[in-house]
């Protein structure tokens, strides 16, 4: 397992977590390259079946990053992607994958070390979880209604 | 319009156990607009089932079809061309499409994926309520626009009932008394008058008690 690359695909708001991921660069700022970026003009135009599709396509966590609360580009995107990554976390577990690989979270344009961090985190998180592909102890996910 | 849920995973998982590929069917109708079984829950679905069944390293090849209604048999012939080596249909419609699919498609079994919930109306985005139970004789227009029928949960004719408690039903806290709607309306319009008319005794034949309804129009045909 100690040689295992997880894949993260994260979607990136445009406005907020883009940007940071850009001044993160700018900044020298090292995050691991497990991190598949795809920019998305609104953290709420990432579908559940897009999330799906990348586990389904290989990825091994998933994270939707959108603004601050309050700060969306589009007034409430990055509330409506909350509330839709929570319910894909439910639909992923009854796909019988461990919702532990789907993350949301807000942060800004201005926060480049915060994104480089949480990109570490979640890639060492899915690290220690282990590949999708063969993960077939499933007895912490409970399936059903 | 016709609202459905969808079923439990594991419900669906059971019924597609046997099948190593399928159809999966959804319809661009009620079940769109509901968010139940339109082109969008399709894939979602589909992706669901083909994560789980390759979890458990037995894969499930998934043909994603959307048709433009489920309930009329012209759309249902046009299904003929994807179902290629499938050996099941699983169809995302309610429940009538699933009836349609299951008399047109001889050679495979159909399966539901939704419970066909009720004909209700769209109050707020993911938030359905009923409104009309088809009961095949409209009284609207004695009631002020509201059911009570669908909207009294005892579907009385002459309300309230004792169990109608400061205008709301003794059922459930977050169902508004139907009759107390009816009587506010009623005299917000000044047709007071129509509540001191008593109903007559309900004729149900022209509801589900008559068995299976049927309408036959000539001039169509």
């Amino acid at each position: 397992m100690a040689d295992f690359e997880p894949r993260i695909v994260a979607y990136c708001c445009n406005y907020c977590a883009f940007a940071a991921a850009d001044l993160a660069g700018s900044m020298r700022l090292q995050y691991p390259t497990n991190v598949r970026i795809i920019r998305i003009p609104c953290s709420g135009r990432a579908e559940i079946k897009e999330i799906l599709e990348a586990f389904w396509n290989g990825a091994d966590g998933v994270l939707v990053v959108g603004c601050m609360e309050g700060d969306c580009h589009f007034i409430e995107g990055n509330f409506k992607a909350k509330r839709r990554v929570a319910r894909a976390r439910e639909l992923v577990k009854e796909a019988r994958i461990d919702p532990e690989r789907l993350e949301f979270h807000n942060n800004a344009a201005s926060m480049g070390p915060q994104l480089a961090q949480l990109f570490t985190e979640f890639t060492e998180k899915i690290r220690a979880i282990g590949p999708l592909n063969g993960d077939t102890n499933l007895e912490h996910v409970e399936v059903g209604a | 319009m016709i609202m459905a849920e969808r079923k439990p995973m594991a419900e669906l998982e059971a019924m597609l156990e046997p099948f190593a590929k399928i159809a999966l069917v959804g319809c661009k109708g009620c079940v769109t607009v509901c968010n139940a079984g339109g082109e969008k829950e399709v894939g979602i679905l589909s992706s669901q089932l083909k994560l789980s069944r390759r979890q458990q390293e037995k894969p499930l090849e998934i043909v994603e079809v959307t048709l433009e209604r489920q309930c009329d048999p012209e759309f249902i012939e046009m299904l003929d061309v994807h179902l290629d080596g499938c050996q099941a249909v699983m169809s995302m419609a309610c429940g009538v499409g699933v009836q349609l699919c299951a008399e047109k498609l001889t050679a495979m079994p159909v399966f539901p994926s939704l419970n066909t919930t009720f004909m209700g109306l769209t109050e707020q985005p993911g938030e359905y309520a009923e409104r009309c139970q088809g009961c095949g004789a409209c009284k609207l227009h004695l009631t002020g626009g509201i059911c009570p029928v669908t909207r009294c949960s005892k579907s009385l004719m002459n309300g309230p009932c004792g169990g109608s408690m400061k205008g709301v039903c003794e059922v459930r806290p977050d169902i508004p008394c139907g009759w107390q709607v009816i009587i506010d309306r009623l005299e917000e319009l000044g047709q007071l008058d129509n509540y001191e008319k008593i109903m007559d005794v309900n004729n149900w034949s022209t509801s589900r008690d008559g068995g299976p309804r049927r309408i036959v129009r000539e001039d169509l045909k």
